[in-house]
């Protein structure tokens, strides 16, 4: 079996986030699970707050450059993508978004994506399925069906609240797993490599 | 190779007094830096054609119109004419009119446009804007090409024996090229019909520009119209320039920082590595565009920017007197020297192509002679 591309992107501020510490925890759960199938994976984590003026000035721009834009190709080119963000003003961060919005809609079609996300109390965990899942669904990706929210209390807590927390990031990363290596290799025609011949754009194709 | 100048057109506040010319001082500002252009030594004058403040240029053909009768040897163009919601009837008798009125010395640059409301106020709509542009052009194609035509489409109303007026000068259509920054079908349709290719490069890195440029030249050769490095380039390029680098860059800044295209987005010196942009002495801007060749291959039209952004007038001159003085001299000994025999030294001129036409019609002549 070929190695699975694999991309984090965590978009936490402090250092060390909680949200990357979710990323990395999903991270390993789908590593753990494609390696008990007999796979293997590549993981990379991207993360967004060194990438917050590129991400401004790409805005303004156009057009990403630089690091940003091999970040932006790793998500595109993924064969699997874990998307984690903190959740600001009951929805995900603006830094995350703006970073989804330099993809563009082909780019994750069909990709499998785990979403995720972290908040300071538990009463913001529907962000996942009221803003993220939308999101992705809009770019045509395959969102993996658990979402792993992590409130500052599922860190702390012994027994029944970190058990919960361990066993749905294995869930998901499962779950994940199952999705990218169930999926084939993705066939993308590059349209500089092989344009539409002219005679089918005449006809209207 | 030729070397010349395109405008926006854009209405902006000079950042340095904060007064903003009027859209008379601006039009007249236009038509004084194309003759300029003229009197230094450029080749080419385009202007960009915009249905919305701040920009001017709404009827290209009129400014163009102008300027032929004021100018001797400079070429008309644009920058780019929309192909989508103008009507290509219109286009076809506009260009063919300046054709004539300039004497051959026009040619155009089909572009889709990029401002989402022209669309509709135009009664068209921006999602088929490939299909659009495939379309109309196909009509105009045809319409400068045939004297009596009967077409039918999807975006226009149909058309029995029409025929554009006045005929094409010399029975030649004006020269094509099609602009794009992002659309590989735009470089598969440049190529189909063996037309130039314009790849506005100025906001944008490099490498995109060369998965775009290599696309037309492949395809080029694969229609069947010659070799993939004898497709007709042409690319954009964005200037400042004093003699001394650092008082070009301390006087543009105001201007970079605040012009709506650029303003709140990279620093003047990340957008300088990233695009074409050169801010500096002439012999960085012959440096930098020699350095396009390497990317893109020898190419045929190279067009500056040098008007935008609010700069005053007197400014813009001086721009023109440095690029005629120092710089278009030595780029176009320079690219001379390094192009290769067989690639064409610039898009086929008016004569060229009318004595091209007149031998396939001895061709043809000769073949029916031969049926006989």
């Amino acid at each position: 079996m070929t190695e699975k591309r694999i991309v984090a992107v965590a978009a936490g501020l402090s250092t060390p986030s909680s949200t990357r510490l979710l990323a990395d925890r999903l991270s390993g759960a789908v590593d753990t699970a494609l390696r008990e199938t007999g796979g293997t994976a590549s993981v990379e984590t991207v993360e967004l707050r060194e990438h917050a003026r590129a991400l401004g000035e790409a805005m303004a721009a156009g057009f990403p450059s630089g690091e940003l834009k091999r970040a932006v190709d790793a998500v595109a080119g993924a064969d699997g993508v874990i998307a984690v963000t903190p959740v600001f003003n009951a929805s995900y961060s603006g830094l995350f978004k703006s970073f989804f919005d330099l993809v563009d809609i082909d780019d994750l079609q069909g990709t499998p994506v785990l979403i995720g996300a972290t908040g300071g109390s538990p009463r913001h965990s529907l962000v996942l399925e009221h803003a993220m899942r939308p999101m992705f669904a809009y770019l045509r990706a395959v969102v993996a069906p658990t979402a792993v929210y992590a409130a500052s209390e599922d860190w702390g807590g012994g027994g029944d609240v970190h058990a919960s927390l361990t066993e749905r990031v294995s869930r998901a990363g499962g779950e994940l797993a199952a999705l990218v290596s169930g999926r084939p290799k993705r066939e993308r025609p590059d349209p500089y490599e092989e344009p539409v011949p002219f005679e089918r754009l005449l006809r209207g194709e | 190779m030729q070397f010349g100048i395109f405008s926006v057109g854009d209405v902006t506040p000079d950042p340095t007094t904060g007064r903003t010319p009027t859209e008379g001082e601006r039009i007249r500002a236009v038509m004084r830096i194309a003759e300029k252009a003229e009197e230094v030594g450029l080749d080419v004058f385009a202007t960009g054609e915009h249905h919305n403040p701040p920009f001017v240029p709404s009827s290209p053909t009129t400014m163009l119109g102008y300027l032929a009768g004021r100018t001797e040897r400079l070429v008309m163009s644009t920058a780019t004419t929309l192909i989508t919601t103008n009507d290509p009837v219109k286009i076809a008798e506009d260009f063919a009119m300046l054709q004539h009125l300039a004497g051959g010395r026009a040619d155009l640059m089909l572009g889709r446009g990029n401002t989402g409301p022209v669309y509709p106020w135009f009664g068209q709509d921006i999602r088929q804007g490939i299909p659009l542009a495939v379309e109309n052009y196909a009509l105009l194609h045809r319409l400068w090409r045939e004297d009596v035509v009967d077409w039918e489409g999807r975006f226009r109303t149909p058309l029995q024996g029409f025929t554009a007026t006045p005929r094409p000068l010399d029975g030649v259509p004006p020269f094509v090229w099609h602009g794009s920054i992002r659309s590989p079908e735009i470089a598969e349709q440049a190529a189909y019909y063996g037309d130039g290719f314009f790849a506005n490069n100025i906001f944008w890195p490099k490498e995109h520009f060369q998965r775009l440029i290599g696309l037309y030249r492949r395809r080029y050769e694969h229609y069947g119209h010659g070799r993939a490095d004898q497709a007709i380039v042409g690319l954009g390029g964005q200037v400042f320039m004093r003699r001394n680098s650092q008082d070009a860059v301390r006087e543009f800044r105001p201007y970079f920082d605040n012009a709506p295209v650029y303003g709140g987005g990279p620093s003047l010196e990340d957008f300088s590595r990233e695009t074409p942009l050169t801010v500096g002495s002439p012999e960085q801007v012959i440096e930098r565009t020699l350095g396009f060749r390497e990317y893109f291959g020898d190419y045929q039209r190279q067009l500056f920017l040098v008007d935008h952004a609010g700069l005053p007038l007197k400014t813009v001159l001086e721009q023109l007197d440095l690029l005629g003085e120092e710089v278009v001299p030595v780029l176009r000994r320079e690219f001379a020297a390094r192009r290769p025999a067989g690639v064409p030294d610039g898009p086929p001129s008016h004569e060229e192509r009318k004595r091209a036409l007149a031998q396939d019609g001895a061709h043809d002549d000769a073949d029916k002679e031969g049926a006989k």
